[in-house]
C-alpha cells in the first residue's frame, strides 16, 4: 500500500451543494480518514466546511475531483482562521488559549508571536482574545 | 559623572554610546559598574500596551459660514466640544453612537475612540459630525464633512496617564468567566495576565524618578514627545523591593506629541471584550547615564521586578486590597506561574516584542545625533499617596 498523507482543506459550498452527504462518499468510496475541525452548514445557504483528510496521494486527488463535480470551491491551504501579522502586536494574549501552540513565540529573546497554520484546529479561542483584531474566521 | 549637556554633546557629534535596557545588564556584568558608566551616554527603555487615559486635542479649522461646536463627533464616535469653537478632544474609551456595549454581555467593543485615534494616524479619511445653537459671529447650525489628518491643523496627543510603572496581574477566583481590561479571566485561576514591559519599562529602570521628569523629551508613537506633568494617580511612595523597584502600580507620566509625526504601527485601537475599547502606544524614554548609580539602576532584571497578584472577581472591584503573591516578570515571561500549589497560565497584554523594536530605534535616533536628552524642568513627586474616592454627605 502506498503512503497515506494527511491535508487540510476549507470546502466552500454554494447554496445548493449542501443537501449532499458528501462527507460519506469521501469515507466510503475514497477510503479517507476525515477529521472535521469545523463545519457551518445551514439549509438554504452556503456552507463551510474545514477538515483534515488522511489516505494516499491518488485517493485524495480522486476524491478531491469527485467533490468538485459538486461545485464546490477546495481550498487546499486550508484558512478558516487567518491571523495578519501586520495588525498582530505581539502582545501574547492568545498564546495561552491556543490549544495546539500553532500560535507561539518564535523566540523567548525577542517575543515574536508567529502562526502555524497547519496546527490549527479552528477553534476560535484567539479571536475571543485577541484585543487587536488580528485573527479572524471566514465564517 | 556626565552632565546632560556633555551627553548631548556627545550625541550631536555622533559619538554617543547607547544600549538599550535589554542589553545594558550583560554590558555592565562584563565591564563592570564605573567603567560602563564612563563609557555608556545613554541607555533606552519602552514599553508597548493598552493606555486608556489617551486622547489627543484636534483643531479642524474654519467652515464658512462659521460654526462653533458645540456636541461633535467623529466616524460616530463623541468628541468633547466644550472648548473654543473648533477644537476638539477625542478620549481613547469612548464608544461608538449606537454600541450596545455591555447590553449584551460581553459586548464585543468592535470600535471606539481608540480606533478613530488609529485610523487618523494611518491617515485615513474620516467624517465630522458636529451640531450648534448658533451665534450672530458662528451662525451654522450643523455640518457634516470629511477630513485626514493632514487637513487638520493640530492633531496633538494629549494622555494625562501613560507609562504606569508596574501593574497588577490579573487572575479570577470566581466560579464564572469575567471580562476585564486586563482580558478575559476564566473561572478558577485557570489563566492570569499581565501589562508591562518589565526590565525594559521606563519608569522600572528610573525607580526614583532622577532623570525622567516634567519636561524629559519621550518617544511617542515615533513623534518626539515630553512629559507634560506627572500622570494622574502619580503615587512614587509605595512598596519597594532592595533595589527601589515599586511591587506597585506607583508612578506614572503624562505624556504629549504631535500626532502628525506619529507611526501607525504603534497607534493602535484595542477591543476588550466585555470591557470596552482603549488605545496601545509606544513609548521611549532615554535615561542619561549621568552617573554609576544611574546606570546601576537601569542593570535591573526581569526576575528582580516583583508584581501584585490580584483577584479581579472580588478583591480588586471591592477593594480589599488583598494580594494573592508576588510573581516576577521572569516567571510570568515564561507562561506559568504557581499560585498555591497550582499551574497557571499566563499571558501578556503588553508587547515586548514592539516594546523592544521601540527601544533599538530610540536608541537608532540617538546613535544619528537626531533625538536629544533633556533635563527635567521640575522632577516627579517622590511622596504622593493615592488617595480614594469617600462617599459622603455634604
Ligand atoms: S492576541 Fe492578537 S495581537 Fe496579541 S499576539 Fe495574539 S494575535 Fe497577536
Ligand atoms: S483558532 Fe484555536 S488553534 Fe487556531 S490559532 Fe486560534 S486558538 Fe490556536
Amino acid at each position: 500500500m502506498s503512503q497515506t498523507v494527511t491535508k487540510k482543506l476549507m470546502l466552500f459550498f454554494p447554496k445548493c451543494e449542501c443537501e449532499k452527504p458528501i462527507i460519506y462518499h469521501l469515507v466510503k468510496d475514497h477510503n479517507l480518514i476525515v477529521n472535521i475541525y469545523r463545519a457551518k452548514v445551514t439549509p438554504e445557504e452556503e456552507g463551510y466546511l474545514v477538515l483534515d483528510v488522511t489516505g494516499t496521494e491518488q485517493d485524495i486527488q480522486r476524491a478531491m475531483d469527485f467533490v468538485r463535480t459538486f461545485n464546490v470551491t477546495i481550498n487546499t491551504t486550508g484558512k478558516g482562521v487567518t491571523w495578519d501579522e501586520h495588525r498582530c502586536t505581539h502582545c501574547g494574549q492568545c498564546l495561552p488559549r491556543c490549544p495546539t501552540k500553532a500560535l507561539h513565540f518564535a523566540d523567548q529573546a525577542t517575543r515574536q508571536v508567529v502562526f502555524d497554520e497547519a496546527e490549527c484546529i479552528e477553534c476560535l479561542a484567539c479571536i475571543r482574545v485577541c484585543p487587536f483584531n488580528a485573527c479572524a474566521s471566514a465564517f | 559623572m556626565k552632565t546632560y549637556e556633555q551627553i548631548n554633546d556627545r550625541i550631536e557629534s555622533g559619538k554617543a554610546v547607547v544600549l538599550t535596557a535589554d542589553e545594558i545588564m550583560d554590558y555592565v556584568d562584563k565591564k563592570g559598574v564605573a567603567a560602563a558608566a564612563q563609557e555608556v551616554d545613554v541607555v533606552t527603555t519602552a514599553t508597548f500596551g493598552p493606555m486608556c487615559s489617551s486622547g489627543c486635542f484636534l483643531n479642524f479649522g474654519h467652515s464658512k459660514p462659521k460654526i462653533r461646536m458645540s456636541e461633535a463627533w467623529v466616524e460616530d464616535v463623541l468628541v468633547y466640544a466644550g472648548i473654543a469653537a473648533v477644537d476638539v478632544y477625542l478620549g481613547a474609551t469612548q464608544l461608538r453612537h449606537g454600541d450596545p456595549a455591555n447590553m449584551y454581555y460581553p459586548g464585543e467593543f468592535r470600535y471606539g475612540g481608540g480606533h478613530v485615534i488609529e485610523d487618523l494616524v494611518a491617515g485615513k479619511t474620516l467624517q465630522l459630525f458636529a451640531l450648534s445653537y448658533g451665534t450672530d459671529e458662528y451662525p451654522r447650525r450643523e455640518i457634516r464633512t470629511y477630513f485626514t489628518i493632514h487637513d487638520l491643523n493640530q492633531a496633538i496627543m494629549v494622555n494625562p496617564r501613560n507609562c504606569y510603572q508596574n501593574y497588577n496581574v490579573a487572575v479570577n477566583d470566581s466560579d464564572r468567566t469575567i471580562y476585564t481590561y486586563l482580558g478575559i479571566l476564566e473561572p478558577g485561576r485557570k489563566n492570569a495576565t499581565y501589562c508591562s514591559a518589565g526590565q525594559l519599562s521606563p519608569l522600572l529602570n528610573d525607580p526614583y524618578y532622577e532623570t525622567i521628569g516634567v519636561g524629559t523629551r519621550v518617544w511617542l508613537a515615533g513623534a518626539q514627545g515630553h512629559v507634560y506633568a506627572e500622570g494622574t494617580q502619580h503615587a512614587g511612595d509605595c512598596e519597594r523591593t532592595g533595589n527601589g523597584v515599586p511591587m506597585e502600580g506607583a508612578g506614572t507620566l503624562a505624556l504629549t506629541a504631535d500626532m502628525k509625526q506619529m507611526r501607525p504601527e504603534f497607534v493602535r485601537g484595542v477591543s476588550l471584550r466585555g470591557y470596552g475599547v482603549s488605545l496601545a502606544l509606544g513609548v521611549g524614554v532615554p535615561i542619561p547615564i549621568l552617573n554609576e548609580e544611574v546606570l546601576q539602576r537601569t542593570c535591573v532584571r526581569d526576575r528582580d521586578i516583583l508584581a501584585p497578584v490580584v483577584d479581579y472577581s472580588v478583591d480588586y472591584p471591592q477593594k480589599t486590597g488583598r494580594v494573592i503573591r508576588y510573581a516576577n516578570y521572569e516567571e510570568l515571561r515564561s507562561g506559568e506561574i504557581e499560585i498555591e500549589g497550582k499551574k497557571v497560565a499566563v499571558g501578556s497584554l503588553s508587547s515586548y516584542c514592539k516594546a523592544l523594536e521601540i527601544a533599538n530605534r530610540l536608541a537608532d535616533e540617538i546613535r544619528r545625533g537626531e533625538f536629544l536628552v533633556s533635563r527635567p524642568i521640575a522632577p516627579l513627586p517622590r511622596h504622593a499617596k493615592m488617595k480614594p474616592l469617600v462617599i459622603r454627605e455634604k
